[in-house]
């Protein structure tokens, strides 16, 4: 009686290692994130597009010096993409020209809280950390791109020219500033507070109020506290955001739930497909069993 | 075969029998070596030595020398063509093992073994246009043994298919143990016909879906007349559709090109078997076709039809909708032309779906978007052209389309 215990405990165990394999989605789907989350608040009614967070921002990373230098605005004259194949950068100011209004906007990883990055990556190589930065693991990533498939702000770039040491590019925060208490490069190298560095639950309140008492100013839309299941990098402004550059059908749901009705099927049909066939099977052979004989003289008669 | 007479015979001798019993089909070496040199062969040499050079360049200077290498459309070809392509197709492993092993389709058991020969041709292929695509080829193992994220949907992708690879390994090496001669792994393999056909069943229903059910990470970016959570059950039943069109076509062609390498039972039953296949084929698709137009309706999608995208996808749905028609009417009137004509429409279809889906409605609205660099297509068409020598290859000396003289006795 107790060794037929032990054997089922031991087959119900070997099916929940295999049914956590075939895929647990809980991980980031429950994400209720920590509250003491690190963020960035960005006012494009203050940027006066000076690049200099473009500037701290590639020294403090110690990326190459791009051609034309960081005083330069004639690279205002196109929208650029924060990552553009092997010229490096974390970050881009565009410049965009409103119905006459000139308007910076700064454009950089979102750090989202539930990321379709990390529920992209099948090696966990791009997490979200406790601090609020989404992080990238060098020693796993198998280059597969699919962090960049997902990404609803086309924000990771690959290093396609690299054979053997391809990298995922991407704003991290500055995570190793933070983690020591440091505030990240672009923020303390913008003049005019356009950018502001703190805990996302009070950023979040800075930004409302700053709405609230000049309802005249600003939308009253604080975008990154819904977009994609909220964000980290959040953006106050009083320009209409879909003319500011941020991609449209971003929506507010969440990453992680777009896949798991599918992930959860997986353990459904992993359980009930070999009883389905098995029984199909045993259905199928019976009658063959039966009629053996008799079928082998019909066919003998067709042919 | 010829073991009785060794002890006659000089080591060279053994050898040259060896050879020529294994590998050059019973001809001398330099015969045979003269008898490949054709002009057709010596295209498909010269764009495959062109295919492998371009794919050296890459392992050494980069994905960027070979491909369009953009960080908005970071999957190109490589995968649209050898992962979410031609993966429906190889599902003929699955779909003929499950006919004849599990629903006991006696019917069908001549063309089983090409089914799954296929099905793992297919699979061994889609991880070599994997391999030339990852950025860190060598480190393809991590998701199965290094690092789990398991709420990727890639990452159970990474899981089946290299399971479902093995699987099929085992499923089509009694052919390859006949071929060597090794009756007793073979009996062994073969005792677990049926296991391997369940969990092969398990594993390809859903990763096939899966396929599809990348996308749904990308709902901004994939058109909304695409973009659908029926994603993956439409993936799961177009592959069925997909290894049944594939499997009336390479049978013909198998009665053309390599008549001489099938036995009997399979020349003479492939027509009858062509009816069935279009009589099921008819059926997948006309599922398909309906909850393909279900799924529409239920993203809401059908606004979009008046745009150059929306017209795209009309073609495509006439695609569909012809296909299971044409079934149809080819199996009512018993035209086996009909049939073999509607397949490859089918083929047709289904890989222009699901190169819409990975590449050409991917980021639809991004302006500037380049889908692929020529030299991705050499490399394609290399590997299709190796892919189809490895096929002929193997079909030319193991038992695929018929049964090995030593085992006929057993018989089914």
């Amino acid at each position: 009686m107790n060794l037929t215990r032990r054997d089922l405990l031991k087959i119900g165990g070997t099916t929940a290692a295999f049914i956590a394999l075939g895929g647990n989605a809980l991980g980031s789907e429950d994400f209720s994130g920590n509250s003491e989350r690190l963020g960035m608040l960005s006012d494009t009614t203050k940027c006066i597009g000076c690049r200099r967070c473009e500037k701290a921002c590639n020294r403090s990373n110690k990326l190459p010096t791009p051609i034309k230098s960081f005083e330069d605005t004639s690279v205002f004259d196109e929208e650029r993409k924060p990552y553009v194949v092997d010229v490096q950068s974390y970050t881009v100011v565009n410049k965009y020209n409103v119905d006459g209004k000139i308007v910076f906007r700064k454009a950089q990883c979102m750090h989202c809280d539930e990321p379709a990055c990390a529920t992209a990556c099948p090696v966990g190589a791009l997490k979200k950390s406790k601090e609020g930065a989404v992080t990238w693991n060098q020693k796993v990533c198998i280059g597969c791109r699919y962090c960049m498939v997902a990404c609803p702000f086309h924000i990771p770039a690959f290093e396609y020219s690299s054979a053997f040491d391809p990298k995922i590019q991407k704003c991290f925060m500055c995570y190793e500033r933070i983690k020591d208490g440091i505030i990240p490069a672009c923020a303390e190298a913008c003049p005019v507070e356009a950018i502001t560095f703190g805990k996302k639950s009070e950023l979040l309140k800075a930004a409302k109020l700053r709405i609230w008492s000049n309802p005249d100013k600003y939308l009253d839309h604080v975008y990154g506290e819904y977009e994609a299941g909220g964000t980290c990098w959040m953006y106050i402004s009083d320009t209409d955001f879909s003319k500011l550059g941020f991609p449209e059908g971003v929506g507010t749901t969440s990453y992680p739930k777009l896949t798991k009705d599918f992930l959860s099927m997986v353990n459904l049909t992993l359980i009930s497909l070999p009883a389905l066939l098995g029984g199909f099977y045993i259905a199928c052979h019976k009658k063959d069993e039966e009629k053996k004989e008799e079928s082998q003289q019909i066919n003998e008669v067709k042919s | 075969m010829s073991d009785k007479n060794c002890a006659y015979k000089s080591g060279a001798q053994i050898v040259d029998e060896f050879i020529r019993d294994k590998f050059t089909l019973g001809m001398h070496p330099n015969e045979y070596i003269k008898k490949l040199i054709t002009p057709l062969n010596i295209l498909a040499g010269i764009v495959v030595l062109a295919g492998l050079f371009l794919i050296t360049i890459r392992f050494i200077f980069g994905l960027d020398q070979v491909t369009e290498a953009s960080n908005e459309q970071p999957w190109g070809l490589f995968l649209s063509w050898g992962l979410f392509s031609m993966v429906p197709f190889s599902g003929a492993g699955f779909v003929m093992g499950t006919a004849v092993h599990i629903f006991n389709l006696k019917k069908y058991k001549p063309i089983v073994k090409n089914a799954i020969f296929l099905g793992f041709l297919g699979y061994m292929f889609a991880v070599i246009f994997l391999m030339i695509d990852l950025g860190r080829p060598w480190r393809i193992y991590y998701p199965m043994v290094i690092s789990f994220g398991t709420a990727s949907v890639m990452f159970l992708v990474a899981w089946h298919v290299s399971l479902y690879l093995t699987v099929q390994l085992l499923e089509f090496c009694p052919s390859a143990l006949e071929w060597l001669g090794m009756g007793k792994m073979r009996k062994i393999v073969l005792g677990a016909t049926l296991a391997l056909t369940v969990f092969g069943v398990m594993l390809s229903t859903l990763h096939q879906s899966a396929l599809n059910a990348m996308f749904l990470l990308a709902p901004g970016k994939l058109h909304p007349l695409w973009y659908t959570s029926y994603l993956p059950w439409l993936a799961f039943i177009s592959a069925i559709g997909a290894a049944i069109s594939l499997l009336i076509i390479v049978s013909k062609l198998n009665t053309i090109y390599l008549k001489e390498r099938a036995d009997k039972e399979y020349l003479s039953n492939i027509d009858d078997i062509t009816f069935g296949l279009g009589r099921a084929a008819s059926f997948v698709f006309f599922t398909y076709l309906g909850l393909r137009i279900v799924s529409v309706t239920h993203e809401g999608a059908w606004g979009n039809l008046n745009s150059p995208f929306g017209y795209w996808f009309l073609l495509e749905i006439a695609l569909f909708t012809i296909v299971p028609i044409m079934y149809y009417y080819g199996t009512h009137i018993k035209n086996l032309l009909i049939i073999r004509y509607t397949a490859v429409l089918a083929a047709i279809a289904i890989i222009l779906n699901r190169l819409n889906i990975s590449l050409i409605t991917f980021n639809w609205q991004l302006p500037d978007r380049e889908l692929f660099y020529w030299k991705e297509i050499i490399v394609v068409v290399a590997i299709i052209i190796i892919q189809i020598l490895v096929y002929r290859w193997i079909v030319n000396r193991m038992p695929v389309l018929r049964t090995h003289p030593d085992y006929v006795e057993e018989g089914h």
